[in-house]
């Protein structure tokens, strides 16, 4: 099949590749760009493990053509540490507050809420369960990671993370 | 001691060990995208290989033709039964004792069997040449309904089974018959109920469902032909199990086979069993000279590897007019698909179904299951519990409600009377069972105290008041669940797989540093092995948590385990972690005996070091004590540090719980909406509370799940109707409820650290508790019981029976 040439930011870097204009976004960044991070959990756009950032927006990427990310601004999980390579505000989040398990659904649900504090950097119980209820999550019962993101919306907005009472 | 020296508070944080909320050490590369998974595994000049599969669910498969498909651009092979009998492989062994077709054998039995193995240079050419395998079919009766499986004209499912009339567990009584398991006192029990004051009858069912891990099965093979090594990346549960199956199926040497389960992304019972998708993947490999990936996406996972549950349970309960429970008879049908590929101990047909008395002492009981073949996908594997266990707990919680009904008792009341008592521990069975220890009664009156149990019944007759005068469309219901579990398989008296015992092992090796490695015949698939295994190194031998690290999943490096299923990894491989590093104890013992020029039995142990009896300022630290062990051990001893231990667990383990889910139904909508849900968990000594929250956590959203939707559904000709994620239900954070965890300790006497394992009791615990709710909300409007799941469609449809909708 012919192959288109694509070219994109990812993470940061410009990347480019030739693709089929089938190929799933998610195998481009997965086998071309050899970025693993990025999961596969349901091929059919419900579980979320697959979530990208692209252009500001959560994406589902193995429900998008690589063609049509060409031009594109993307953030994977690879790219969601600090600068100086320390874990995020989320990142640190998730793990002191046990958000998850197998790590499975983990890439997918980071980068999912990294856009939702950026879109509300407070939100509420409810805004943040809505916000991510695109990603399924086997292991945890989404408690903890509830509260991974409550972790990290203080640690951004510079407050300190009080548990709510059970 | 001057200021600076740590207090024994200090010195017993610095280990991490067990009993702390420690962080974990997994999470520093998951949350990074760092995890290593085996789809993100690429080996140089991997090929893909991928499945036709059937759109029949019982058909007689008349031809293969692979001609068009072999000219598709990157496809290089199509496999099919006829190719895989050259070696011998159409057919596997299954754990249960049957054989499953590996690719259909002139049959297909199920829909979205396998039919063809379609290898090509990338996933998508793959694809392509599946769309041109042409696969002529003449299709056959299909078989769905197991309640007319042993029919007389029921269609024949298995012919290679025609005329054989003994299976793996005994005689058959009709083709589609796979085995009859009974236990207990038949006799003893018929007479209990033929003088029983008060008796209740219900068939309980527990519908089909399935694991549904978020990574899928899937496997890279590697055969290297010039060494003659097969080397099998895969998401394996039981790492050493699929290498000695695949040793004795596939005829290959054992040491030159080597399997490596890397980081797995869940695997709920879903990854234990060997999978016709392994198989493929291994002769492609060794046909093709190249190493072959096969994964599996949700539609195949979901329609063919190893469904839970299909129990149909018809539960007798003979009781006195006050409420004390004389006798127990469970007849259960078992709905297996088209091969019996449970993935149970050898000898244990229906798993440990029999632990179906529960929490009661019951005085006789009989248990009779019969196991048929039907036109669904094989497997009936213990999604998050131990072998058969939800399917028991679901019956005896189910039952104990029905009975209080009946009886215009209150469950807990029922409950609190029939309860084994703590000085009746160990407790034999009467299906056979040595219940190791339990204090139920705590457990449950704490339930009822902290949850304020009495104040919700009276809110709940209220509400009943109200909705009869008409001033409410809501119905509240209290859903009480008290389970014990068996798990920790388990001893070699009685439990095998294939005919090894199901012990399991650690090998711990201490560098001259104080630092070391623990390799565990275990495998972790999210419950942090990794952080807890050296949480109990820690504690045990006083070296930092930080310092050890845990390797699970190699079967050249860990030593021979059972792997990980069944609640079994701490009560079994965490013993034989803890036997390693007391054996790593007594030889640090004896060099600092030498060291410190006293006599052994002078020294005691004191959190991170040995301490000369009566002498505190003598002491050696375990990091002083690892670097002498490299230079200056006593004369005529080994030099080095390091210790294996194989356990075989005397005993199970019985862990249990006190649950209760208070939920409001809207009538009107079977809209339900799950107030409140309380769970404490006995799991004995506890390792991590922090991990072991998270799957109290875990294992109650997918009993929610269960209980309230997810289903694996059959339409009446066979068709599969919950193939995706769309279908089957799967809760998001939104639906998710809240949940409450609450504990008490009563450690096991049989395990070195007490501990009795935690994974699956919320899952065990679960179901019956929301079942229970739903029911319990619906029992005043006069029914008796409603079969799961309770979705919103079928709750509305229970008020519309009841009258309660016009």
């Amino acid at each position: 099949m012919a192959k288109t040439h694509v070219t994109m930011k990812v993470n940061g870097a410009e990347v480019e590749g030739l693709v089929e204009p089938r190929t799933l976004l998610v195998h481009f960044i997965r086998e071309n760009l050899q970025m693993t991070g990025t999961h596969i959990g349901c091929e059919t756009t419900h579980c979320g493990a697959c979530t990208v950032d692209i252009d500001g927006m959560s994406v589902k990427s193995c429900t998008m053509f690589a063609v049509q990310a060409d031009g594109s601004d993307i953030t994977t999980i690879e790219g969601m540490a600090n600068a100086d390579g320390t874990l995020s505000a989320l990142q640190e989040g998730f793990r002191m507050m046990h958000g998850l398990q197998c790590g499975f659904c983990t890439p997918g649900m980071i980068v999912r809420a990294h856009r939702l504090l950026k879109e509300n950097a407070s939100p509420s119980e409810a805004e943040i369960r809505m916000g991510i209820s695109g990603n399924i999550c086997r292991c945890t019962g989404y408690q903890n990671i509830v509260k991974a993101i409550q972790y990290a919306s203080a640690k951004i907005n510079g407050v300190e993370f009080q548990e709510a009472a059970e | 001691m001057n200021d600076l020296t740590p207090t024994r508070e200090q010195r017993t944080a610095a280990l991490e060990g067990m009993g702390c909320k420690r962080k974990r050490v997994e999470d520093i590369r998951f949350t990074q995208g760092r995890g290593s998974y085996v789809d993100d595994i690429k080996l140089p000049g991997m090929l893909h290989g991928d499945f036709v599969r059937s759109p029949h669910p019982h058909a007689r498969v008349k031809k293969i033709d692979d001609s068009e498909a072999l000219k598709v651009p990157g496809v290089l092979a199509v496999i099919t039964a006829e190719t895989l009998k050259t070696v011998n492989l159409a057919w596997m062994p299954t754990l249960a004792g049957d054989v499953q077709m590996v690719l259909a054998d002139g049959k297909v039995l199920f829909q979205n069997q396998e039919v063809a193995f379609v290898v090509a240079t990338d996933r998508y050419a793959a694809d392509d040449g599946i769309n041109k395998v042409v696969v002529e079919y003449e299709p056959l009766p299909p078989l769905v309904d197991p309640f007319k499986s042993m029919d007389k004209d029921a269609p024949v499912l298995r012919e290679d089974l025609v005329g054989k009339m003994s299976g793996a567990h005994g005689p058959r009584k009709h083709d589609n018959h796979i085995f009859e398991w009974t236990v207990g006192d038949k006799e003893l029990t018929d007479a209990a109920f033929n003088k029983a004051e008060v008796k209740i009858k219900e068939m309980i069912s527990y519908h089909r469902t399935h694991p549904s891990p978020l990574e899928t099965c899937q496997c890279v093979c590697s055969f290297d032909k010039i060494k003659g090594e097969l080397t099998i990346y895969g998401t394996f549960q039981a790492p050493h199990v699929i290498r000695t199956v695949v040793s004795l199926i596939a005829k290959l040497p054992e040491h030159k086979i080597h399997v490596i389960a890397p980081d797995i992304g869940g695997g709920f019972g879903n990854k234990v069993g060997a999978y016709p998708g392994y198989i493929c993947a291994a002769v492609a490999s060794i046909v093709t000279g190249k190493p072959v990936k096969w994964v599996e996406d949700r539609i195949e996972n979901l329609t063919a590897t190893s469904f839970a549950r299909d129990y149909h349970m018809t539960t007798e309960v003979a009781a006195t007019k006050d409420g004390k429970v004389t006798g127990l008879r469970v007849h259960v049908l078992a709905d297996h698909g088209a091969f019996d590929a449970c993935a149970d101990p050898s000898k244990w047909p229906a798993g440990f179904f029999n632990i179906v008395t529960g929490s009661y002492d019951f005085p006789t009981a009989h248990l009779a299951v019969d196991g048929v073949y039907t036109n669904k996908a094989p497997g009936g594997v213990a999604y998050r519990c131990s072998f058969r266990v939800t399917e028991a707990a679901y019956c005896i919680e189910r039952a104990m409600d029905i009975l209080a009904q009946k009886l215009n008792m209150d469950p807990a009341e029922l409950r609190l009377k029939n309860f084994i008592k703590p000085e009746q521990f160990p407790y034999h069975s009467a299906l056979g069972w040595e219940y190791d220890s339990g204090d139920y009664h705590t457990a449950m009156r704490k339930m009822m105290e902290t949850t304020g149990y009495a104040a919700l019944r009276k809110e709940q007759a209220d509400k009943r008041a109200a909705f009869k005068r008409g001033e409410t469309r809501e119905i509240m219901g209290l859903g009480v669940s008290f389970f014990t579990e068996i798990v920790g398989a388990g001893p070699s008296k009685n439990c095998d797989i294939l005919g090894i015992a199901m012990f399991d092992s650690c090998e711990i090796r201490m560098h001259p540093t104080g630092a070391g490695i623990a390799r565990v015949g275990s495998k972790s698939q999210g419950q942090g092995h990794e952080t807890t295994w050296a949480q109990i190194i820690a504690t045990e031998i006083g070296i930092p948590a930080d310092n050890i690290m845990v390797e699970e999943g190699n079967t050249d490096t860990a030593p021979y385990g059972l792997g990980t299923y069944g609640s079994r990894s701490t009560p079994v491989a965490g013993a034989a972690i803890a036997m390693a590093a007391r054996k790593i104890k007594a030889k640090a013992q004896m060099i600092a005996a030498y060291k410190l020029e006293v006599h052994e039995d002078d020294l005691e142990f004191d959190i991170d070091g040995f301490r000369v009896k009566g002498l505190p300022e003598k002491f050696m630290s375990m990091k002083d004590i690892c670097w002498a062990a490299y230079n200056s051990v006593p004369p005529g001893m080994e030099p080095g540090l390091e210790a294996v231990s194989y356990y075989d667990p005397p005993n199970m383990t019985y862990p249990f719980g006190a649950y209760l889910c208070v939920m409001d139904i809207d009538v009107d909508t079977g809209v339900y909406n799950v107030r409140r849900f309380y769970a404490l968990d006995d799991c004995g000594t506890r390792i991590n509370p922090m991990i072991i929250e998270g799957q109290v956590h875990g294992g109650l959203t997918e009993a929610f799940a269960i209980a309230m939707g997810q289903e694996i559904r059959y339409d009446e000709v066979g068709n599969v109707v919950t193939g995706s994620f769309m279908d089957f239900f799967m809760p998001t954070a939104v639906e998710t409820p809240h949940w409450e965890t609450d504990f008490t300790v009563t450690p096991s006497p049989h395990h070195p650290i007490g501990a009795k394992g935690v994974g699956e009791s919320p899952n065990v615990g679960g179901v019956p508790a929301f079942s229970n709710a739903v029911n319990d909300a619906f029992s005043f409007l006069g029914s008796t019981h409603i079969q799961m799941p309770h979705d919103f469609w079928r709750n509305w449809k229970a008020a519309k029976q009841l009258g309660a909708v016009a």
